[in-house]
């Protein structure tokens, strides 16, 4: 592979992990401030159903984004109003959302299956674009990707340097003190899971407007647990989360062209890699913290167990400490 | 998250202990709840159905009345009423320790495919024997399934959803690799799945119907054992306490994780034979959507009653009837038939509304 293949293939995966940048972005904040969104899947497709639908009927790109932003958001809604208002299981919920979410946009977006709709148009960035190698990768793309470049540094300084990040974070580690110190808990909780609704709704409208322009039926079905499992395996850090986004980028578009270079290797083991290699690195990810996996990797011989110690040490991730649990006044 | 998150949200899930009540409370909760759930639907799927441009009460009639039209259709109708008890009653056992399944559809693609494996590979054994083999193999294979999620929740804390949800994937992948490669038919592979199974092999249906006796029958019997199982058993209080609080269950002494493992094994055992069935009474082939979706809507009927095994039964019916309903909705109003997926959630989200606004009102 020469240097120009290698550049068009970073540059591939800069820009197919664009809507998994913003799913999984949304998804940070949302379990950060302690809701767990299950319903990713489900809210992804209708958004992107959605978009797709009023960017066919207005003609208007941004509209279309605007619309499956709104999508997202009134789905969050709902599951702020059942999991917070009503504190029922954020799980049970989320999951039927989900399940409800992927047959409305089965049958809403019937009209719209395989029809040609707007997209959003390339725009290389004047001078930077000329610049030796990083030109090529990361300024000749849309303004949809280079806002997901822009969205991971800004969430990570929105979540860890300014003082409304720190109070998000307290929402999902001791949501009682917050309070005790005077933070209006839900009412927080529900604009955070509104803003990474919307920010879901965006990474399904850039599906259907841009990477896989179109609409079918179950289009984007899959990525949306993809999604929350890398939120997990980026240990809820916008940095390490991005990381998963690129790598797992990366690893589909290696799929793909080794499907050609590889012939006699079955499709299907690359359509499937991507789901095995997601529960290996949760795997990976969860191992650190179970004692009796700990006390099997104490009894390996020293030179192997460790450096085996070591690494998962580092891979292991500790959820917000409240996550998924209703917060009740005290 | 990957540990807390599913004992953590299941006690508020099951019944709240009795409280002092006049005669008159429990009937007006129950009026107040079903107007939530019947109201809130009606509305929901009026509002979908009239922005899709179709005539509401023509789609409502059709769904509702569509699987008991005619005997043929009440055939299929008992046909998927049956897998379906299966994996519900399965899912009752998980759900009951505290688990969220959602691997369940790989479970019974997994007892599909190793059903098959019998069939092709000794059709000349006597019938009887071959059913017995194919049925004990899908109970197996969806076991295995449902054990590989439950050593890695308890070896390594990684959460079932994602593992089951990965799992069902890898499943479709092996199914599909099978119709494509291995087990394709002579000349050409296609989505329509392998080579039907010989007619010797079917399992006997009813003269000139396609109703399978045995399958409503394995069904009922299976709801049976997992009711008495969990509600008529130490082996079902042990189960219970430890759905409703992990920690405190193993203090008491009672073998928590294998309780756990043990929910799993059951559920993978009763999808994989609902999996076998779909191979031995519905599509006599393997093909890719084997499990059509029937493990997931178990998981709204079990959402929707609560795990409690009596209710099961009449609510699997009724959502069966609206899944065999809406088939012929695309050739009578030209809509596609996942309304009637948008009909089952939005009812199962209602109920969830309905319980969460009764247990507000405590």
């Amino acid at each position: 592979m020469d240097t120009q293949q290698i550049l068009i293939n970073l540059a591939a995966i800069l820009a197919g992990a664009a809507p998994l940048i913003f799913a999984t972005m949304g998804e940070t904040i949302t379990e950060r401030s302690g809701v767990v969104n299950l319903s990713l899947d489900g809210k992804m497709l209708l958004a992107a159903m959605t978009g797709f639908a009023v960017g066919v009927h207005t003609q208007n790109v941004l509209l279309g984004f605007v619309a499956a932003a709104g999508v997202g958001m009134l789905v969050a809604l709902v599951l702020c109003f059942v999991s917070l208002g009503l504190r029922l299981s954020q799980t049970a919920v989320g999951f039927v959302l989900a399940l409800l979410c992927t047959d409305l946009s089965s049958f809403l977006g019937n009209p719209y299956v395989r029809i040609p709709g707007v997209a959003v148009p390339a725009q290389p960035i004047p001078v930077l674009q000329d610049l030796p190698i990083l030109g090529q990768v990361l300024f000749q793309h849309n303004l949809l990707i280079y806002a997901s470049f822009l969205l991971v540094p800004l969430v990570w300084w929105f979540l860890f340097r300014t003082r409304a990040g720190l109070t998000l974070r307290a929402l999902g580690e001791r949501p009682t003190t917050a309070y005790a110190r005077g933070v209006p808990v839900l009412p927080l909780q529900l604009l955070y899971v509104l803003l990474g609704g919307a920010l879901v709704g965006i990474a399904g409208a850039a599906y259907t407007l841009d990477l896989k322009q179109g609409w079918s039926y179950r289009h984007i079905a899959g990525t949306g647990w993809i999604a929350l499992a890398i939120v997990i395996f980026g240990g809820w850090n916008p940095w390490r989360v991005a990381f998963g986004c690129y790598l797992f980028g990366a690893l589909q578009l290696f799929a793909t062209r080794s499907q050609s270079l590889i012939p006699n290797v079955p499709t299907q083991i690359f359509q499937v890699a991507p789901f095995a290699l997601m529960i290996l690195i949760l795997v990976l990810v969860n191992a650190g913290s179970n004692p009796t996996l700990q006390r099997w990797i104490e009894q390996l011989p020293a030179p192997l167990s460790q450096p085996v110690q070591h690494v998962l040490a580092r891979l292991n991730t500790a959820a917000p400490a409240a996550l998924g649990q209703p917060f009740r006044r005290p | 998250m990957t540990d807390n998150l599913p004992t953590e949200t299941t006690p508020e899930a099951l019944p709240a202990p009795p409280l002092p009540r006049t005669r008159m409370q429990p009937a007006i909760q129950l009026l107040t709840s079903a107007a939530i759930i019947i109201g809130g639907t009606l509305l929901f799927t009026t509002l979908v159905l009239l922005a899709s441009g179709t005539a509401p009460l023509e789609a409502y009639r059709l769904i509702l009345s569509g699987a008991f039209r005619n005997p043929r259709t009440i055939a299929d109708l008992i046909m998927l009423t049956a897998p379906l008890l299966l994996c519900s009653a399965g899912l009752t056992l998980t759900f009951s320790a505290g688990l969220y399944n959602l691997g369940i559809e790989g479970q019974i693609v997994i007892g599909a495919v190793l059903a098959m494996v019998p069939l092709r590979l000794l059709p000349d054994l006597p019938p009887p024997v071959l059913w017995l083999l194919a049925l004990s193999a899908g109970a197996s294979g969806g076991m295995l399934w449902a054990l590989l999620v439950g050593v890695l929740r308890l070896y390594t804390n990684v959460s079932e959803i994602f593992v089951g949800l990965g799992l069902n994937f890898i499943a479709i992948g092996i199914t599909l690799y099978l119709v494509f490669g291995p087990w394709k038919r002579p000349g050409v592979a296609s989505m329509s799945g392998t080579e039907p199974l010989p007619e010797a092999l079917w399992l006997p249906t009813l003269e000139g119907s396609r109703l399978v006796p045995l399958a409503p029958i394995i069904a009922l019997v299976g709801i049976s054992v997992v009711w008495f199982a969990l509600t008529r058993t130490h082996w079902g209080l042990e189960l219970r306490a430890t759905g409703l609080n992990l920690a405190a269950a193993e203090r008491l002494g009672v073998p928590a994780h294998a309780r756990l493992v043990q929910s799993l094994a059951g559920c993978g055992a009763l999808a994989g034979l609902a999996g076998a069935l779909q191979i031995l009474a519905v599509y006599r082939a393997l093909i890719p959507n084997i499990s059509s979706g029937i493990g997931f809507l178990a998981l709204l009927v079990v959402l929707l009653v609560r795990f409690n095994p009596v209710w099961v039964g009449p609510v699997a019916i009724l959502f069966a009837s609206f899944s065999i309903g809406s088939i012929q909705l695309p050739l009578q109003l030209g809509i596609d038939s996942s309304i009637a997926g948008v009909l089952q959630g939005t009812l199962v989200l209602f109920a969830l509304i309905a319980q969460g606004v009764q247990e507000r009102r405590r």
